[in-house]
């Protein structure tokens, strides 16, 4: 094929300095500091700052415990709801808490299969913020059937008469949806916390330490045929907990779009719901970690790269939220229904006009800002962003089904909704749950998926000259 | 120690590097050993292949979750909606597979998941809390940053001597014994 000899070898100039990669862990970091640091978090001496965000998080929980106490003494008439709006502040925090949970799993599943490396700085405080949030959604939907004691309904078991539960209702697949969600979410979360209770538990200074830690830690060691097998559950447990985020978000926001009510009865809710939930954790996500890097002294860990790419997965999701309010916007007119339209107008024009600028504002436009480096390289307008960006996805929710319920086709039908104390007392009391737990989670947990972070750097490449690979002579 | 007549449990070597325990690990496969295995803090790229084990048969485990998931899903809204206490809803059909398949699919996610995550631990032998390595000095650092390699005394080509003297070859500079 080639008679005059041997092809010269094809040069390839090295990539130019400005297409290289910035390193996820800065200032090459060995395993061993990554151990010292992530541990020390737990093992050091609890810092000021903790005590001062957990006294005030129990006492709001403690709060919310009252609020709860309370409305189920008395019965739901001490929240704001009445004809016509049955759903209000409850179902508002409900789809709100869940749609910050979806962030955790979609970092650590679908990042995890996009081979998204950079995950393993935040996967860990992403998902228990995903377990906690989960906890304080769940919690509504509990208190507001009014009567608690009879929750079990929603289980499939037969009632005093035989009756089962009707699954042709979406509220029934919500109970399977919510409840899947909440137990893979926290299972894949304790499968990526064994190897790191095992550091805890090696690094032990108390027998107590010792013996806690190694309980959960199961006996792990290391060993490679271990791991072989650990690698493939995670991977199928990322591989499932995929379609699960998606549909998850999709099941809840057809407790709406099964009904006819305009407003509400849109196919382009599932999608829109998913995008929404995703840029609402990924505002939380932000929220939480940009303080925490620096109160921790993580800066090396959760890099400025971090913060930035989590800020463009923001902008992309809010893009999409973006968009499908556009569409919403363009379907109402183009449907040439009335009630629709009226709807729609409503939004932006009725007595929640403030509710609809929020949604469009903090939701479609804030975003926008983060097309700028400079923007998401300054911190402090990271966290304001990603603030109204959870204060915006509440409006939304708020505007989704307070605004369509209140004055939807008779105008006989008409009504006006607002919350009460009992409500906000709540709502501020999930915030107490959330925190508590989070807290308590940053003081006894890694924070980080410490032996995940070990796994990316060049130290860990058993190719890579840090990894201790050794040159070949002959290449360069 | 403490029984002269047990058996120590194996011969534990120490490396630095991955690198230098992926090249020990090929050593170690190529001179036939069987009951052996490497420690590491993270998982090694590559490793599996250098050991020359099979890939994971936690799939398994999960698959025969996620299809027990998905049709007890549908046997049990079949059984309480059409024949246990059928009620007509809307006049439409008692029962039809579409409308359980929102709680099915979860089901196929949740018993998928647990058959991951039981398989993995099966399959692993875990939870173990006696491992004779756990006892051992030096191996607290397997879960910080060093890299270990073991080999069993029940292994068939177990013959200490030997078995040291590769293992110091292969680039350890710590290679001890484990009690049992």
């Amino acid at each position: 094929m080639n008679p005059t000899g041997p092809i010269p070898a094809i040069q390839v100039a090295a990539p130019p300095a400005e297409l290289e990669r910035i390193p996820l862990i800065a200032n090459q970091r060995s395993p061993g500091w990554l151990s010292d640091k992530i541990a020390g978090v737990v093992e050091g001496k609890t810092p000021l700052w903790w005590w001062c965000a957990f006294v005030p998080s129990v006492l709001f929980l403690l709060l919310g415990a009252a609020m709860v106490a309370y409305q189920i003494s008395t019965g739901v008439g001490v929240w704001g709801l009445g004809h016509p709006v049955m759903w209000g502040w409850a179902i508002v925090n409900f789809v709100w808490w869940i749609g910050i949970g979806h962030a955790g799993t979609l970092i650590s599943a679908i990042l995890f299969l996009l081979r998204q490396r950079w995950r393993t700085s935040i996967n860990r405080a992403a998902e228990a913020m995903t377990i906690f949030a989960v906890m304080c959604a769940g919690l509504f939907p509990i208190i507001h059937i009014g009567r608690v004691w009879l929750g079990w309904w929603l289980l499939p078991i037969p009632n005093a008469n035989g009756i089962w539960p009707q699954f042709r209702s979406p509220l029934m697949w919500d109970v399977f949806a919510v409840s899947t969600y909440f137990t893979v979410s926290a299972l894949f979360w304790y499968v990526g916390l064994i190897p790191d209770l095992a550091i805890l538990r090696d690094r032990a200074q108390t027998k107590a330490r010792q013996f806690i830690y190694g309980f959960f830690a199961l006996g792990w060691t290391g060993s490679n045929r271990h791991w072989s097998n650990y690698e493939k559950a995670y991977l199928i447990l990322a591989g499932l907990a995929t379609p699960l985020v998606l549909s998850v978000h999709s099941t809840v926001s057809l407790d709406f779009s099964v009904s006819q009510l305009p407003g509400w009865h849109t196919t382009i809710f599932p999608p829109y719901f998913v995008a929404g939930a995703i840029y609402s954790g990924f505002g939380m996500v932000l929220t939480l970690m940009v303080p925490l890097r620096k109160l921790l002294h993580l800066e090396e860990i959760i890099t400025m790269r971090h913060i930035d790419v989590m800020c463009k997965v923001t902008l992309a999701t809010g893009s999409i939220v973006g968009y499908a309010y556009a569409m919403e916007y363009f379907i109402a007119w183009y449907s040439g229904n009335p009630y629709e339209q009226w709807t729609f107008w409503n939004r932006v024009f009725g007595k929640y006009w403030y509710g609809g600028w929020a949604m469009i504002g903090f939701n479609a436009l804030v975003p926008q800002l983060f097309w700028f480096k400079w923007v998401r390289r300054n911190l402090i307008a990271v966290f304001i962003v990603s603030i109204l960006a959870n204060i915006g996805m509440w409006f939304e929710r708020f505007v989704i089904v307070v605004g369509s319920l209140y004055q939807d086709f008779v105008v006989a039908n008409w009504g006006y909704y607002k919350p009460t104390w009992v409500d906000i007392g709540t709502y501020l009391g999930t915030f107490g749950l959330f925190f508590t737990f989070f807290l308590l989670f940053l003081r006894f947990l890694p924070l980080i998926a410490i032996s995940e972070v070990k796994g990316v750097t060049p130290q860990a490449d058993p190719h890579h000259p840090l990894g201790g690979a050794k040159l070949k002579r002959g290449h360069s | 120690m403490s029984d002269p007549t047990s058996q120590p449990y194996g011969v534990i070597a120490e490396f630095d590097t991955p690198a230098d325990l992926l090249h020990a690990a090929e050593k170690v496969r190529e001179a036939g050993f069987t009951r052996w295995d490497v420690f590491t803090p993270f998982p090694v790229h590559g490793m599996d292949k250098a050991m020359g084990l099979r890939n994971s048969q936690v799939g398994w485990f999960s698959f025969i979750g996620g299809a027990t998931g998905y049709t007890s899903g549908m046997l049990m809204v079949w059984y309480m909606n059409a024949y246990d206490y059928p009620i007509v809803i809307g006049g439409k059909p008692m029962f039809s597979p579409f409308y359980p398949f929102v709680p099915c699919f979860e089901l196929t996610i949740l018993l998928g998941a647990l058959g991951a995550v039981l398989g993995m631990l099966c399959l692993n032998r875990l939870p173990r809390l006696h491992h004779p390595l756990l006892k051992h000095r030096r191996f607290a650092q397997v879960t910080h940053d060093k890299f270990y390699l073991v080999i069993e005394t029940s292994d068939p080509n177990y013959a200490e001597a030997e078995t040291r003297r590769l293992l110091e070859t292969a680039g350890s500079r710590h290679v001890e014994l484990v009690e049992e």
